[in-house]
């Protein structure tokens, strides 16, 4: 089998049978979303202003929070270094785990969105504009907070400093998702953010994989 | 190896360049000094009132030079890691770690200084003009990089780590910067800008570069003076660190 | 000169807190930093000489048992 794949199928199995690592970022998404209007009044013409932007940030501090097990697992048991010293192109199989991580925290959030979308009362374009940027965001912020992940591998405070890392290499995508879906609301069209998303997505799906493999043999000579 | 590169990687050596250093910092810090008071005389007592907005516009003499030199001790540092992870050499990590601090400072002094300039200009302590919001962006870049080399007991792989993610980050500041204008100008119809217009007064042009200058300088001799003692720390078990440590005699 | 005296000059036309709380603090920072900086190079070398003079007495003591 493919090397590629059976990373893929071994990581998506393996989160699967302790649920909680999923369930932790789809409920830190929920209850971010169901906390701003709380904290800021039931207004619902405030709410569709902050809506994209809350969401936004909800679904990234909900990925940036389950980076941390991206590679701590393998490294703890050993599987990591096997995939270090083995024949495998390191940067496919690191490519691997991070689509199994956006697979596992970054694609529910972008089914859940529309559902907490409507709690601030966005209308149907805006949704769909959101879920596209969603789409095309969460693997972003994956492929991004990789390099992170690798960096701090097993290093003290590694939670604290990770997120300090990764936050200012987020600002671009935060920018174009949530910008995307308020220049859709103001009747702007939403095409150039989302070329420009897409650009950034395969721009970091080009150059993270390698920059994660080049961190991942730092961590572990 | 060419005889031109062999005195380029002699200078690698840390022994070579503690001794380098030594030699240089002393008078970088002396010609900081007199470009710096040269430039404060000419900001402060020559440069004339500024028609739109008073005295206040002096910060200039400091901000701006903060932060350019924030953005360009952060391009030093990329260069500078770029060269480790190709030669790994391990002075160019402890080179990054004697400027991150500095280059830190003066994005802090970026802020602080914007700040105390939009208070009294357009009535806000902080305005997320495009420019002060990547200083603060870079402020966290700093911070993190601090914050990781700190964390990794092993230099080499604080060094290389480091490195890595000096380059990751150097390689976004632009994207970064771009899409914080971007924004910007989405956001804010009348674009409020902390930075000077390019109508400047001769003297105060002067007067801005003479600091730029004497900050840029500053920062070449304190790196100089700190990546002294980082060698002395990193090669503590070596003969020559002994000798240096007791010139009298050894025992 | 442009002040007309000295009163002015640390007036900075009503800016003073600003003017001066900026250049104030960059020479704090900046005066700190070198201070600091002369102060680590201090105690690394003191410590490293000590370190040194222990590993001496160390070896020292060690030639005095075997003679």
């Amino acid at each position: 089998m493919n090397p590629f794949i059976a990373v893929v199928r071994r990581d998506v199995s393996l989160a699967l049978r302790r649920k909680n690592e999923v369930m932790t970022s789809v409920f830190f998404f929920v209850v971010v979303a169901a906390l701003f209007p709380l904290g800021i009044g039931p207004e619902m013409n405030t709410l569709r202003l902050i809506g994209p932007g809350v969401l936004w940030v909800g679904a990234l501090l909900a990925s940036m929070l389950s980076l941390g097990r991206m590679f701590a697992g393998d490294h703890d048991d050993g599987t990591l270094e096997q995939m270090v010293l083995s024949s495998a192109s390191l940067p496919s199989l690191v490519g691997a785990k991070i689509l199994a991580h956006w697979l596992l925290s970054g694609l529910p959030l972008v089914v859940l969105s529309p559902v907490l979308a409507l709690q601030f009362d966005l209308n149907l374009q805006a949704i769909e504009v959101l879920m596209a940027t969603l789409l095309l965001g969460t693997p972003l912020l994956s492929l991004i907070g990789a390099v992170g992940a690798a960096l701090t591998l097993g290093v003290r405070g590694a939670d604290v400093l990770l997120s300090l890392l990764v936050l200012p290499l987020y600002v671009p995508a935060l920018v174009f998702g949530a910008g995307a879906v308020q220049a859709q609301t103001a009747g702007l069209g939403a095409s150039a953010h989302l070329s420009i998303l897409a650009a950034m997505l395969l721009m970091a799906a080009v150059f993270s994989p390698w920059a994660c493999a080049s961190a991942l043999r730092i961590a572990l000579e | 190896m060419t005889p031109h590169s062999n005195v380029l990687f002699r200078f690698a050596a840390p022994q070579a360049f503690y001794g380098l250093a030594g030699r240089l910092w002393p008078w970088v810090a002396a010609l900081a000094t007199v470009f710096g008071v040269w430039g404060l005389w000419t900001g402060m007592f020559v440069a004339p009132i500024d028609f739109q907005q008073g005295q206040a516009y002096r910060i200039i003499f400091v901000h701006v030079p903060a932060s350019w030199m924030s953005m360009i001790i952060y391009l030093a540092m990329a260069f500078w890691a770029v060269l480790g992870l190709t030669f790994n050499t391990r002075l160019s990590g402890m080179m990054n770690r004697a400027l991150a601090p500095t280059g830190a400072m003066f994005a802090f002094l970026s802020l602080w200084t914007g700040a105390l300039w939009g208070k009294p200009m357009w009535g806000a302590w902080w305005v997320w003009d495009a420019r002060l919001t990547s200083e603060l962006i870079l402020f966290f870049l700093y911070l993190g990089f601090m914050g990781l080399t700190a964390s990794i007991d092993d230099p080499r792989r604080s060094d290389k780590a480091g490195g890595l993610l000096a380059l990751v980050g150097a390689i976004n500041v632009p994207i970064i910067y771009f899409s914080v204008r971007w924004w910007n100008t989405l956001h804010q119809g009348a674009s409020v800008t902390v930075t000077q217009g390019s109508s400047m007064a001769q003297t105060m042009l002067w007067a801005m570069l003479l600091m730029a200058l004497s900050f840029w300088l500053y920062a070449i001799a304190i790196a100089l003076y700190r990546i002294r003692t980082l060698i002395l720390e990193r090669e503590k078990h070596t003969q020559w660190v002994n000798a240096e440590l007791r010139p009298e005699g050894a025992s | 000169m442009i002040w007309n005296s000295a009163g002015e000059f640390w007036a900075m036309g009503g800016y003073g807190l600003y003017v001066w709380g900026s250049f104030g603090v960059t020479f704090l920072l900046m005066g700190g930093e070198v201070i600091l900086a002369g102060r680590r190079h201090r105690q690394i070398c003191e410590s490293l000489q000590m370190q040194a003079m222990t590993r001496d007495a160390v070896q020292d003591s060690a030639q005095d048992w075997q003679a």
